[in-house]
């Protein structure tokens, strides 16, 4: 059965028709955990994230410092590739857990790595905050979630060009130069309330004369070393977040409310979980958000018999993707149903109305 | 004129932590503090409706568990983004080991 085509659009007819049929702010499927491990999952901590923290801003500086020594030999580029991945792909996994303010366990610690991160990663960090409030409101939800990657049919060329940072880091400094002219966009309004706009411009401004001066640092000493160090590491060290965050929801179900159904984990190797902070574990975090990132391994074996079974690596879980997302090419209905364990509460109807290709395959 | 409503047993509700109690069509959080004082707020967040039952107390903080928004619930004060309004609170004693909520 056809959904008919779909409009992404925050203020379209998908949009409205969320609203109309409940699917918009719904009770999502949540897997039962007793009330004491729930809290003792949830406790913050500052040593974790101090520690990763400390490795994570330390690298940086040393790999740059060579990078910098080394400039222009070609045997600076291992260095500054590195320096990249922790400027370009590191960030957005601590902007997104310090967004949640569940890093750290002092408040002001979160606020500054999040403010650092936003920064690297090249979003607003007042708008950002607010979209992905909603991200976690309504998951891929069409016309309400306004982090949807995979648009059915999903556009590849844009996915491909953000491995590289492009179309993202463009619409970013467009974003700023418009949030930094005072303009609020149709959708931005959608979901940054009034009182949090003029932060929105305010942050844009702040940015804008920090990148105006790393330019005039670059124009007036000849050399794109400063943009090596500030701005295009957003773009050739993006390549990490973008393989990862693929994989979160891609080829999976829209229009459903159980995160088992359209969220994906993945078995991941210690670096890239290090630079994802853990969120291969995803279908726990969009189930408990509020767990932070250190107790997600945890969280993941208490809950593991009532979810789909991982993927067992990145590769993995291209294979499954991959091949779903090419489908989608040509037919958009098309998902990846994902099968649950005997051990697990199975799919109800009332958790995925919307998609009634699904419910003809139960 | 506010009608006292008997909401658990003290001891029902571990110290830093909340449980839910529903009465008359609406939803309440009631708290135990790290002081062993008890409090009394609205059970929905007011950002999402999202029940606040799940979430985690900290000192006198609750936090939302879908999108950790904060309150002071011995205010109801919003404390902190993605929550802009404040919870409303209401009155608690404590009598024969029961906690009692008063209601208007």
């Amino acid at each position: 059965m056809s959904q008919g085509k779909r409009d992404y659009s925050l203020t379209g007819r998908d949009a409205q028709m969320a609203v109309e049929t409940g699917l918009a702010s719904a009770e999502w499927y949540h897997t039962d955990v007793p009330r004491k491990a729930m809290k003792e999952l949830m406790k913050r901590k500052d040593g974790p994230a101090i520690r990763d923290t400390v490795i994570w801003l330390g690298s940086m500086i040393v790999l740059a410092g060579v990078g910098v020594a080394l400039w222009p030999s070609w045997w600076s580029a291992p260095f500054f590739l590195a320096y990249g991945v922790l400027y370009g792909s590191a960030t957005d996994s601590r902007w997104h857990e310090c967004g949640h303010g569940t890093a750290f366990k002092t408040r002001w610690m979160n606020d500054v790595v999040y403010q650092i991160a936003s920064f690297m990663i090249m979003r607003n960090p007042v708008t950002w905050r607010w979209s992905h409030t909603r991200h976690h409101t309504d998951t891929i939800i069409v016309g309400r979630d306004p982090e949807i990657v995979f648009m059915r049919p999903p556009d590849l060329a844009p996915i491909f060009l953000n491995f590289f940072g492009v179309i993202d880091a463009f619409n970013a400094m467009s974003a700023m130069v418009r949030n930094a002219l005072g303009i609020i966009s149709a959708e931005e309004k959608t979901f940054v309330p009034d009182s949090e706009q003029p932060k929105v411009m305010f942050i844009a401004r702040v940015w804008l004369a920090i990148y105006a001066t790393v330019i005039a640092l670059a124009i007036s000493t000849g050399s794109i070393l400063p943009l090596m160090l500030v701005g295009l590491p957003r773009l050739y060290g993006a390549w990490h977040h973008v393989m990862t965050g693929l994989l979160q929801h891609g080829g999976l179900a829209e229009n459903v409310i159980d995160h088992r159904l359209n969220s994906r984990t993945v078995y991941m190797n210690p670096i890239s979980r290090f630079i994802y902070w853990n969120m291969n574990y995803h279908v726990e975090h969009h189930m408990f958000p509020m767990i932070p990132y250190h107790a997600l391994p945890k969280l993941h074996a208490l809950i593991k018999d009532d979810l789909p079974a991982p993927n067992t690596s990145i590769l993995d879980g291209y294979r499954e993707m991959w091949p779903a997302v090419l489908r989608q090419l040509r037919y958009e209905d098309y998902f990846v149903r994902r099968e649950l364990p005997p051990t697990a509460k199975p799919y109800k109807a009332e958790y995925h109305q919307l998609a009634p290709s699904m419910l003809a395959a139960e | 004129m506010t009608q006292w409503i008997e909401a658990c047993g003290a001891g029902d509700i571990e110290e830093e932590d909340l449980i839910r109690f529903d009465h008359d069509g609406k939803t309440y959080a009631i708290y135990r503090s790290p002081s062993d004082e008890f409090f009394a707020t609205d059970g929905l967040c007011t950002h999402e409706k999202v029940h606040l039952e799940g979430g985690l107390v900290m000192d006198y903080v609750i936090e939302c568990p879908k999108h950790n928004g904060r309150f002071d619930y011995r205010t109801g004060e919003a404390l902190a983004a993605p929550v802009c309004v404040n919870l409303t609170t209401y009155p608690v004693k404590v009598e024969g080991g029961s906690v009692f909520i008063g209601i208007d």
